[in-house]
């Protein structure tokens, strides 16, 4: 006779939730405690095996298991409570969905009779976040949980990766039933995504490869999402054809900064020489990418004269805004095994040295110039010591949002995959801070700085409050400019030069404010000083806010202004007033 | 091309819109349809009609028919969206595989007398509506078929004392032995 008891499966849905976070090998999760999750931060008050990070705010839970997943190639968990914590998490939410990272996040609700009550703290939960999840579960029925768990780690780590929400009444956390470990029966028989390649899709790739005059790879964050094997056969892929490859922001590190292949970051900041590669080839080969809207340009005059091969395991990233010839969908890592094997057995290294040597005249304008200044600190100086200072370490960079952003994809070189977290589908400022908090939990050794702007940062500025709590030693590197840069940058160029609300007055004493958080403040205005300060700044094992004061009117360079191609790209030294006016004219722009 | 102030790359396309008739297999589970609707709403795509019920209680699957417009990519691109759908089966778009029947059905109420009853009675005879309510001054009819029968039924009826029009809008299945 069973005595269900003692049945070890027989448990709270409280007790549940933790079980499956350990059946899936969680060991960190990010959240704050509220009404409608208290039964669930019981059962973790009562166990050791998952590490509650308590943050500030529960969009600072999301971005910091976000910053966890991408460090690590794991899911990032955040747990929050009903009603603000869930709405709080609607921006990480909409971030992991746009740059396709795995994401699982418990929220609590109110009981299930009091659900469409208007009761305290309860929202629509799954309404909201439907539409900024890949897929999103309210659990009615305690025994129901452990499968709606298990699909849910499923559906965020496989196929394109992005963010899930389960959504858990309080009543049901309370109830107790029937825990399983596990299973392949846990998910939906309706989603299967497609990992292989098609094999005539693939020979088709291969004989645009290998007639290429003037290829080019442009690879994205899909690649790093794949696995380290995608990273390793692009690198090979790269080596085999001898072509030419250029990355989105969110691909960087999948191929090295160092390596001679390398055109640096394409699209709307990205290099003269990437830029024009991408227009001027006669073949494309884009693996993990989707040919956003700030890498295209003008997509009428998108690349006009090549032949496109478009490797995704979204189906609906293929022709979405760019006509392709070759579309494979599966995973990538897969696909360039594949292709490898066949360019390998079939195909000759093509020839591409009058390529190559086209390429070396664009990269000859040197599009990253600008011009030094031994009185300020240049934001682009201030990251290339910061990289040439880190060189060698073990080391993790994150950003915010607008001209940091840009200057820190332009300058810091990655060598490695999962070593760059940034916001880059939705643009969330305040991004970068929580997503360091996330990936010095995940890497408590390791070097995680936050390249940061001085409004971006003060967005989500409370986390520093966890850092201390936790001593994790990140370190907030501020391009302290005074100004929305980004917005003022653009409101300089559309908007004739009227900087409405992009000045940042009444800026905290950053010194000041990390000390009153319990961390370590450092200033630094002039150049000569650079260096030392940010030699300490490594060196200082606590949570360091460092307020690089940088040239205040710096703009970011080169660009593609609206409307232009990529061969119509602004470069820094023609970026006179003059110039800047011609290449936005057309519209109300330039009064 | 005049390019307004902006952060983004603005364009003016001017592919033709196609109309197409599109079957969605899914799990019939809470908040399946508001996923569905969600899409098309919150990407800007239009829903002209949609149709929805559970057709395989035993499986729990549900069958929706949606006849969408928008330019060929589009079309494709909501296809695709819907496909990736973790409750969605299949997609199938009928209007594509040209072998597909296509019914809807409407209840059309006529308030007339005299000569305008009679034309009225009539042209439902010629159409093959059925009279389900009749009083002295009012029919009921049903009516089934295509859109455009059902479109032009209406359209008779407008000058003979149309009321009002309930319409389910259009279910579609394949011609031929085959299932979806």
């Amino acid at each position: 006779m069973s005595d269900k008891s003692h049945d070890p499966n027989q448990m709270t849905g409280a007790a549940m939730i933790v079980r499956a976070l350990i059946d899936h090998g969680v060991t960190d999760i990010f959240g704050y405690p509220g009404g409608a999750v208290l039964p669930i931060y019981d059962e973790i008050f009562q166990q050791s095996e998952v590490q509650h990070i308590l943050v500030r705010h529960e969009q600072g839970a999301g971005h910091a298991a976000e910053g966890y997943a991408r460090s690590t190639g794991k899911p990032g968990v955040a747990l929050v409570t009903s009603g603000p914590g869930a709405t709080n998490m609607v921006t990480p939410l909409t971030d992991a969905l746009m740059d396709s990272i795995p994401l699982v996040c418990i929220s609590g609700q109110v009981p299930t009779h009091l659900i469409g009550n208007d009761a305290f703290q309860e929202c629509d939960t799954v309404g909201i976040t439907r539409p900024c999840t890949k897929h999103n579960w309210l659990v009615r029925d305690v025994n129901d949980l452990a499968k709606v768990l298990h699909e849910a780690f499923y559906v965020a780590t496989t196929g394109r990766p992005g963010p899930v929400l389960v959504d858990v009444p309080k009543d049901v956390q309370f109830a107790t039933g029937t825990y399983h470990p596990p299973r392949k029966s846990d998910v939906h028989r309706s989603y299967a995504p497609r990992v292989k390649g098609d094999a005539t899709q693939i020979r088709k790739a291969v004989a645009l490869l290998a007639g290429a005059k003037r290829p080019v790879i442009y690879s994205g964050g899909g690649v790093i999402n794949s696995g380290p094997e995608a990273t390793r056969l692009l690198r090979e892929l790269v080596e085999v054809t001898g072509f030419p490859i250029t990355s989105t922001l969110m691909g960087l590190g999948a191929y090295p900064a160092s390596g001679k292949s390398w055109l640096g970051m394409l699209g709307m900041h990205g290099t003269y020489e990437a830029n024009m590669t991408m227009h001027d080839c006669d073949v494309m080969l884009c693996v993990g990418a989707r040919f956003d809207d700030r890498i295209t340009g003008r997509v009428d005059a998108f690349s006009p004269g090549s032949k496109k091969i478009h490797i995704d395991i979204d189906p609906s990233s293929i022709n979405k805004n760019i006509r392709v010839d070759v579309p494979i969908i599966g995973d990538c890592g897969n696909i360039l095994g594949d292709i490898l094997q066949v360019f390998k057995a079939e195909a000759k290294k093509p020839d591409v040295k009058a390529w190559w040597q086209q390429i070396a005249q664009w990269r000859a304008r040197n599009s990253l110039y600008y011009r030094k200044s031994n009185d300020v600190i240049l934001p682009q100086h201030a990251i290339q010591s910061l990289f040439e200072a880190t060189r060698g370490k073990d080391t993790y960079i994150t950003t915010e949002v607008g001209q940091h952003q840009m200057w820190a994809a332009q300058f810091f070189g990655f060598e490695e995959p999962h070593r760059w977290m940034t916001s880059g589908g939705l643009g969330t400022m305040g991004y970068g801070l929580p997503a360091a908090v996330g990936v010095q939990v995940a890497h408590p050794d390791s070097l995680v700085i936050d390249i940061a702007g001085d409004a971006s940062v003060q967005m989500t500025m409370q986390e520093m409050s966890t850092a201390v709590q936790y001593e994790l030693p990140i370190k907030i590197f501020i391009l302290n400019n005074q100004y929305m840069g980004m917005v003022r940058q653009w409101q300089q160029l559309l908007h004739g030069n009227r900087l409405s609300h992009s000045y940042s007055e009444a800026l905290p004493d950053f010194v000041k404010l990390a000390e009153a958080y319990g961390g370590v403040g450092l200033q630094v205005h002039k150049p000569g000083d650079l260096d030392g300060a940010i030699q300490e700044m490594i060196s200082v094992k606590r949570p360091v806010l460092f307020d690089c004061r940088v040239a205040a009117l710096e703009n970011c360079f080169p660009m593609i202004p609206s409307g232009k191609a990529h061969n119509e790209m602004l470069l820094p030294e023609q970026a006179n007033d003059e110039a800047t006016a011609k290449a936005f004219a057309g519209g109300k722009a330039l009064v | 091309m005049n390019q307004p102030a902006s952060a983004y790359f603005i364009e003016e396309r001017h592919d033709p819109n196609e109309t197409h008739t599109l079957s969605v297999l899914v799990q019939n589970e809470p908040g399946v349809l508001a996923r569905v609707i969600g899409l098309f709403s919150g990407r800007g795509y239009n829903i002209e009609s949609l149709t929805v019920s559970e057709t395989e209680s035993q499986k729990h699957l549900s069958r929706i028919t949606i006849v969408t417009t928008g330019t060929p990519m589009v079309i494709e691109q909501i296809k695709h969206q819907l496909d990736r759908m973790i409750p969605v089966y299949r997609v199938v778009d009928m209007t594509l595989t040209k072998r597909s029947i296509e019914r809807e059905l409407a209840m059309v109420k006529v308030r007339g007398q005299g000569e305008h009853r009679v034309e009225a009675l009539r042209l439902a005879d010629a159409f093959r509506a059925r009279v389900i309510d009749a009083t002295t001054e009012s029919f009921v009819f049903e009516i089934t078929g295509n859109t455009d029968k059902i479109n032009q039924f209406i359209d008779l009826m407008r000058p003979l004392g149309l009321v009002e029009v309930s319409r389910t809008g259009v279910a579609a299945i394949g011609r031929g032995p085959e299932g979806m």
